[in-house]
């Protein structure tokens, strides 16, 4: 019986299928999992105000948001020195996020349910979110312009509100204003300077030089002025206003106006809200920038950074790799060197990330780029401009590491190519060079954007070898602007792998961090599952167009 | 009475009966092959074939299978090139130039051989672009020429008709015997002067068979053909020579009703008749 059900081959069926359910099991829940602890964060959560007074305290206010539970076992909680008023097999704890870190040294609290006398949901509680000290939580008493009392109760919110979203323009006016106008202009004189030093380093630093590029900073620094003084009116008007708020103690606290970026009162609002809140939160978190130190604020520069760089690879190793496989598989003769080289070629996929790092810093980053610095740049000495980590010696190690797969992938792809093709293009007085152009290559290109998709599915992963060769834990600029050359290979960059390292581990505000390391996770899959679908999408319309390999 | 005699329903002789009977001599010839010997490394495919060729005539291969005569006629357009380890002494002389000497430019000598191979071979282009492909090479690249040489090549491989409104379609949603004149048209689309025809038929159904045959009894009119078959009835059918080669060696050559009524040699009458190949 069981001999004959192990001979009708079904157990090999369930087993393979077994598998492939496994693994399917295992995506599934990895997404799943960081997907629920990621993207649950952006949910405006209520405001629970809790009565609380400990074994030795008097009864005191909390409020916040309530993160998490965990029941505690009665014996660990005894010797961790609890005491259990119920004798319960459990204590209950919660993990309560309370802001006001100014005023509480902490955003976060356990306290224990037993010690909870009362809790609920006010609907006059607020939350606001803070260019500093994180998240404020309390009730809003006050709205002042210029230190008068303009609304008060009620009426506040409504006022506070509509002042808020005057100041945030113009805080945007002033941010564009800096970064692009004043920026502009830094990189303008910067330029300046460094022309001013070449020409010193060339003994043509002259009068008439001299006075032209006196008249240029003039320009610049009038420029500056008109635009400092707009910044300074702009900075002025923002501070008109202040808010008065009442943390859980009671306590008054004046809050300029111009230090908020957002204020919510979720406790009033309905589901629909919450909703529209929700996806509010998360487009901020993609198209902003960090804050305090990237616990706050969005990951834009990330993003772009992953994607720019990837991009930057994939144009760099694509024809790097082609042209290897090229004559690997075309040209060389095939025997025992070629033989070498393959072998070769298909260890360096294993060679461990991080010594390509290192490689790229030794040679690329001190080498070359050090070289370039003294041979082009000698005016920027003792500044580097290419001899320092940044974003086209990430773009190259990775490229360098990546080529193996490009090349394994275009020589699988030509060697399929039909011998008939390449007579038939032959026999019609084509040279090997024009068949290859004409005909191969073109044939070849679905495979050659596989071993793209591959090597773009590993590089975009990859954070080890680019903390060595260009990745910051925060770039002041992005490495594309309005700034010629607009493209600045040379600068530093953000990266979504890095940047999960860097707040999961490096962040003092382990709390905070937790939920963003889930969230800019999330963003990074789904970075380089978007990354992936382009790729495939152009290899499926060549697999379309060139569909002869089939027959 | 031969025995290709007796056999006679085998062989269609109604398709040997031709005005314009010449014997080789008083054709002028188009492609010689001298003392040609050619080794596969340490083996040897061909013994000192001596051939010629004539003009605007259809000469065909028969042979068992492995007998060379692909070899041969690879050997007239220099696709035996491509292959690793092959050597060749002795000359063939195209129009009385050596074609194996150092000074010929190789794609050049192609452009004035074209081939066509046992499997249809169109590039995963549009018909038009696959019928293009050797002007473009060229450099070649006036839309108006173009079309005029797609639709005057297309015609000439008798496919204009069938395939005008779907140039642009993909060569390879075409049939077999589609692609196979598809092919023939790329082939005469540069003029060349010799068509090699490598077994053209042999892939195909019975009425594709048929309309390449036709189509090789019009394209002599232009040029100078030599076909690979293993099909006796085509040789008879369609050639005006033929050659019959054994373990790369010319047995026989001469005129196609010559060589099927009355053989010269036992091993031809053998393999005729189907005693052996």
């Amino acid at each position: 019986m069981m001999k004959a059900w192990f001979k009708s081959g079904s157990p090999w069926i369930w087993m393979t299928a077994g598998a492939v359910s496994l693994n399917l099991i295992l995506v599934v829940g990895l997404l799943l999992l960081i997907a629920v602890r990621g993207l649950g964060h952006f949910w405006p959560a209520d405001i629970i105000e809790y009565r609380y007074q400990d074994r030795d305290g008097p009864e005191s206010a909390i409020i916040g948001e309530a993160v998490a539970t965990s029941l505690l076992p009665a014996a660990q909680a005894r010797a961790a020195g609890h005491e259990l008023l119920d004798n319960g097999e459990y204590l209950v704890q919660h993990l309560v996020k309370t802001g006001n870190r100014d005023i509480l040294g902490s955003d976060f609290r356990w306290i224990q349910q037993q010690y909870i006398h009362a809790q609920s949901t006010p609907d006059d509680l607020i939350m606001v979110e803070r260019r500093e000290w994180g998240n404020f939580y309390g009730r809003l008493l006050a709205v002042k312009e210029d230190g008068a009392v303009i609304a008060q109760g009620e009426q506040a919110w409504q006022i506070a509100q509509q002042k808020l979203a005057t100041v945030l323009e113009q805080h945007d006016e002033i941010d564009s204003l800096q970064d692009h106008e004043v920026g502009a202009i830094n990189y303008e004189l910067e330029r300046l300077r460094l022309k001013q030093r070449g020409l010193e380093l060339k003994n043509a630093w002259n009068d008439a030089a001299k006075q032209e590029f006196t008249a240029q900073k003039q320009t610049y620094e009038k420029q500056y002025q008109v635009i400092q003084q707009q910044i300074s009116k702009l900075s002025k008007e923002s501070k008109r206003y202040s808010l008065v708020v009442a943390e859980a103690g009671q306590k008054e606290i004046s809050l300029p106006l111009n230090r908020v970026v957002k204020m919510t009162r979720p406790n009033t609002m309905s589901v629909l809200d919450k909703c529209i809140e929700y996806v509010g939160n998360f487009a901020t978190f993609v198209s902003d920038e960090p804050r305090e130190a990237n616990t706050e604020g969005g990951i834009f520069p990330a993003i772009f950074g992953t994607v720019l760089m990837v991009m930057l690879m994939a144009v760099v190793v694509t024809p790097f790799g082609v042209i290897a496989a090229v004559y690997l598989r075309e040209y060389a003769k095939q025997g025992f060197i070629t033989r070498v080289i393959r072998i070769a070629v298909n260890n360096l996929a294993g060679v461990p990330s991080i010594v390509y790092g290192v490689f790229g810093l030794g040679f690329f980053v001190y080498i070359i780029g050090g070289n370039i610095d003294r041979l082009f740049f000698p005016e920027a000495a003792p500044a580097p401009v290419f001899g320092t980590p940044g974003l086209l010696w990430a773009s190259l190690t990775l490229a360098l590491m990546t080529l193996p797969v490009v090349i394994v992938a275009t020589e699988e792809g030509l060697s399929r190519i039909p011998k008939s093709i390449r007579e038939g293009s032959l026999a019609l007085g084509a040279t090997k060079a024009e068949t290859l152009w004409r005909t191969v290559l073109p044939m070849a290109s679905p495979a050659i954007m596989t071993g793209l998709i591959l090597a773009v599915a590993r590089a975009a992963g990859e954070v080890a070898p680019l903390m060595l060769v260009g990745v910051v834990k925060l770039a002041p600029t992005l490495p594309l602007d309005g700034n010629f050359p607009y493209l600045h290979l040379d600068r530093k960059f953000m990266h979504l792998g890095f940047h999960i390292y860097d707040v999961g581990f490096q962040s003092p505000n382990v709390e905070a961090a937790r939920p963003l390391v889930y969230a800019t996770s999330l963003l990074l899959v789904m970075v380089i599952i978007g990354l992936n679908m382009f790729a495939i999408s152009i290899r499926n319309n060549l697999r379309e167009k060139y569909r002869a390999l089939e027959n | 009475m031969t025995t290709a005699q007796k056999n006679t329903h085998a062989i269609d002789i109604s398709a040997l009966k031709r005005e314009d009977r010449k014997s080789v001599e008083q054709l002028e010839t188009c492609i010689k092959v001298e003392n040609l010997d050619l080794f596969y490394g340490q083996k040897q495919a061909l013994h000192s074939v001596n051939m010629e060729m004539p003009h605007k005539k259809v000469t065909a291969y028969i042979g068992p299978s492995g007998c060379g005569k692909s070899t041969l006629l690879r050997c007239i357009n220099r696709m035996n090139d491509l292959v690793d380890g092959v050597t060749i002494k002795g000359k063939i002389l195209l129009d009385g130039d050596d074609i194996y000497d150092k000074s010929v430019n190789v794609a050049a000598l192609r452009r004035r051989v074209g081939m066509v191979f046992q499997k249809p071979n169109p590039f995963p282009k549009t018909i038009y672009e696959n019928v293009a492909y050797g002007l473009r090479i060229q450099g070649i690249n006036d839309r108006r020429i173009l079309d005029e040489v797609v639709e005057k090549s297309l015609r000439g491989a008798a496919l204009w008709d069938e395939m005008k409104d779907r140039l642009n379609d993909n060569a390879l949603g075409m049939s077999g015997g589609q692609q196979q004149r598809l092919v023939i048209a790329r082939a005469i689309a540069i003029e060349p002067e010799v068509i090699l025809l490598d077994e053209p038929a042999s892939a195909l159904d019975p009425i594709s068979t048929l309309k390449i045959e036709e189509l090789i009894n019009e394209l002599k009119e232009k040029y100078t053909i030599v076909i690979v078959t293993h099909n006796m009835q085509q040789a008879a059918r369609v050639s005006d020579f033929t050659a019959f080669m054994y373990m790369g060696e010319l047995i026989e050559f001469g005129e196609t009703s010559e060589l099927f009524t009355n053989p010269a040699k036992k091993q031809t009458e053998d393999y005729i008749t189907g005693r052996y190949g």
